[in-house]
């Protein structure tokens, strides 16, 4: 009789918890799961951002602790035409184009960003998989580019344009299979990488693209690249540069070259590689899906501070 | 009697009433312990099941400030062998087989490789942003909880009753192991308090495994470490952070465990109705003049 009943009473709680946790699925994959789910991360934005200042800065560590190896992830090796005709002059023509909300629209070579006042640290890299690397990396604070372009007062957001394309989407808006859903893996590292959430969508930036014919996007076929985004708070802070150097030396492709953007009180994922363009806007709403980067868009929190 | 004086004290004393079936019902869990009890059970199963799909995405651990690829002190993963995929574990030096459940398993019949498998990780599928967004949502809802728990208990003197052992219990500290071992629990006066194995082990998992785990889980977060590079360094940097996090989760799979196989053991129908109702059974009304002991 008691087993009868603690059977029942097992058998019960399986099915009770099997349900429960099928329904989580479920109601995380609608618009109201996901508005809710979100909360955690308004929350997480709202009581870090009182616990720092704009002027706070993440640790930085001794040349011993710098990691032997800084382990590239996402794009390492960019396909695009674009890209592969710079890095094949090694970025000799290469232009930074800073635009958008500013007073003055600036175009800067690797040796205009060379000359401006430079800024070098030792942090560490929080990959949201879980790892982290120490490195050192030299570059231009981001706000002394900003300043010398000049703010207009809407300006609220940096929104970075990156020269690496991810994945393919056709211009019907229907799916085309990613070329390589998440590119690196490691030969001695079986690590999942960082997966794209189906749920959360995921759509072609319009951002790359000034009106030019993108040599990437054949019949039917747009590419789909990097962007990432971060608020005036971060912006403005001394340890958000353009880093130009890793590790005492030029930027390897794999890290980003010629630029990326540090960002070190957030993680690896706002820290966009290959940065082409600096775009100052007052919305992220004309950005793929308005979500503020390629990871936010497949469903990665806006704010990656934790 | 051998009962403390406290737990007789009339201001201190729970409600007692006689049951139906003529058993002595003590008012054991006030309203807001129920409550949080339950709140956290369901809590720390979303966090152990986003957790897993969280750590599902590196699925290694490291000592120190920083990963060290080659060398993880722990590692999950598949590999070939003979010709077939096998799930590993690597602990250091040891490597351990655990086909079917760590590293290889079956996801809705398809071998898949992944170090924790599916039926145990939230989202069922790999998806680390969904992952994310449940762990962190529900990590505010486990310190909420944690601290509206910690609060009553304080005030309402329940935490310092319940949990902090009396004399004579750390006394009779073997007499409460020998208990344990032989699986008899107290009736009577006894059965109204905790045994003190008990109290440590709840006060243990309360004052110092879930603090720990939350300080452990805001010492991964760069911001975090920006505003308390302290809090990181508490842990020896932010991989041991993350390791302390998933050891920590460990034990408290484990305290879990334990819980239920004793709750079960220790009359499942009475603790339960003591977790839900409040009232908790200690027994059968003896007699006059029969002492409970």
């Amino acid at each position: 009789m008691i087993l009868h009943r603690r059977r029942l009473l097992t058998a019960t709680a399986g099915l009770a918890g099997a349900s429960l946790l099928g329904g989580c699925d479920r109601f995380a994959g609608t618009d109201a799961g996901r508005r809710t789910l979100s909360i955690g991360e308004d929350a997480n934005l709202y009581v870090q951002r009182l616990l720092m200042s704009g002027m706070t800065t993440a640790r930085e560590f001794p040349e011993s602790m710098i990691s032997p190896w800084f382990k590239p992830n996402g794009s390492i090796d960019p396909p695009d035409t674009a890209y592969k005709a710079l890095a094949a002059k090694n970025f000799s023509d290469f232009k930074l184009k800073v635009d958008g909300l500013v007073d003055t629209p600036l175009s800067l070579s690797l040796a205009d960003l060379r000359a401006l006042p430079s800024r070098t640290q030792i942090t560490r890299h929080d990959c949201v998989e879980g790892w982290s690397c120490i490195g050192k990396w030299s570059g231009v604070p981001l706000s002394e580019v900003l300043k010398r372009a000049g703010l207009k007062p809407q300006a609220r957001y940096a929104v970075l344009h990156c020269a690496d394309t991810l994945e393919y989407a056709s211009d019907d808006g229907a799916w085309v299979q990613p070329s390589h859903p998440n590119t690196v893996r490691e030969a001695h590292a079986a690590y999942v990488q960082l997966a794209a959430a189906d749920d959360w969508g995921g759509s072609p930036t319009g951002a790359a693209s000034n009106g030019e014919k993108d040599p990437d996007a054949t019949d039917g076929r747009r590419p789909i690249r990097y962007y990432e985004s971060i608020d005036l708070f971060d912006a403005f802070n001394p340890q958000t540069i353009l880093a130009y150097d890793l590790n005492g030396k030029a930027l390897p492709v794999s890290n980003g070259a010629p630029l990326r953007l540090r960002v070190e009180r957030q993680l690896g994922y706002k820290n966009a590689k290959y940065v082409m363009r600096v775009e100052m806007v007052s919305s992220l709403a004309g950005f793929g899906d308005g979500k503020g980067g390629y990871w936010e868009d497949r469903g990665y929190e806006w704010y990656a501070g934790i | 009697m051998d009962a403390s004086p406290a737990l007789n004290a009339p201001d201190k004393a729970a409600p007692e009433r006689v049951g139906p079936n003529g058993r002595r019902l003590i008012y054991r869990h006030p309203l807001v312990i129920r409550l949080t009890h339950w709140i956290n059970a369901a809590v720390l199963l979303v966090l152990l099941m986003s957790g897993l799909q969280i750590f599902n995405a590196h699925p290694a651990l490291y000592w120190g400030a920083v990963s060290t690829f080659d060398t993880p002190a722990l590692a999950i993963t598949s590999e070939e062998s003979g010709g077939a995929n096998r799930g590993v574990v690597y602990l250091g030096n040891h490597k351990f087989d655990t086909t079917g459940v760590l590293g290889l398993s079956k996801d809705r019949g398809v071998e898949s490789e992944r170090a924790f498998p599916s039926w145990i990780t939230l989202p069922a599928n790999q998806d680390l942003a969904t992952g994310r967004r449940w762990h962190f949502l529900f990590a505010w809802f486990l310190v909420i909880n944690g601290a509206l728990y910690l609060l009553y208990g304080l005030f309402s003197g329940q935490l310092r009753r319940r949990l902090i052992p009396e004399g004579d219990q750390i006394r009779d500290f073997s007499g409460s192991v020998k208990e344990h071992l032989l699986l008899k629990f107290p009736e009577g006066e006894e059965a109204k308090r905790y045994n003190v194995i008990q109290k440590l082990t709840y006060l243990g998992v309360v004052l110092v495994l879930l603090p720990a785990m939350v300080l452990a889980g805001l010492a991964m977060s760069p911001g975090v470490d920006a505003a308390w590079p302290w809090l990181t360094e508490l842990f020896g940097g932010r991989q041991s952070a993350r390791s302390v996090h998933f050891i920590a989760a460990g034990l408290l799979v484990l305290f879990v465990v334990v819980h239920l196989v004793l709750v079960l053991v220790s009359g499942v129908v009475n603790n339960l109705r003591g977790m839900i109702t409040g009232w908790f059974s200690i027994g059968k009304v003896r007699p006059a003049g029969e002492e409970a002991r």
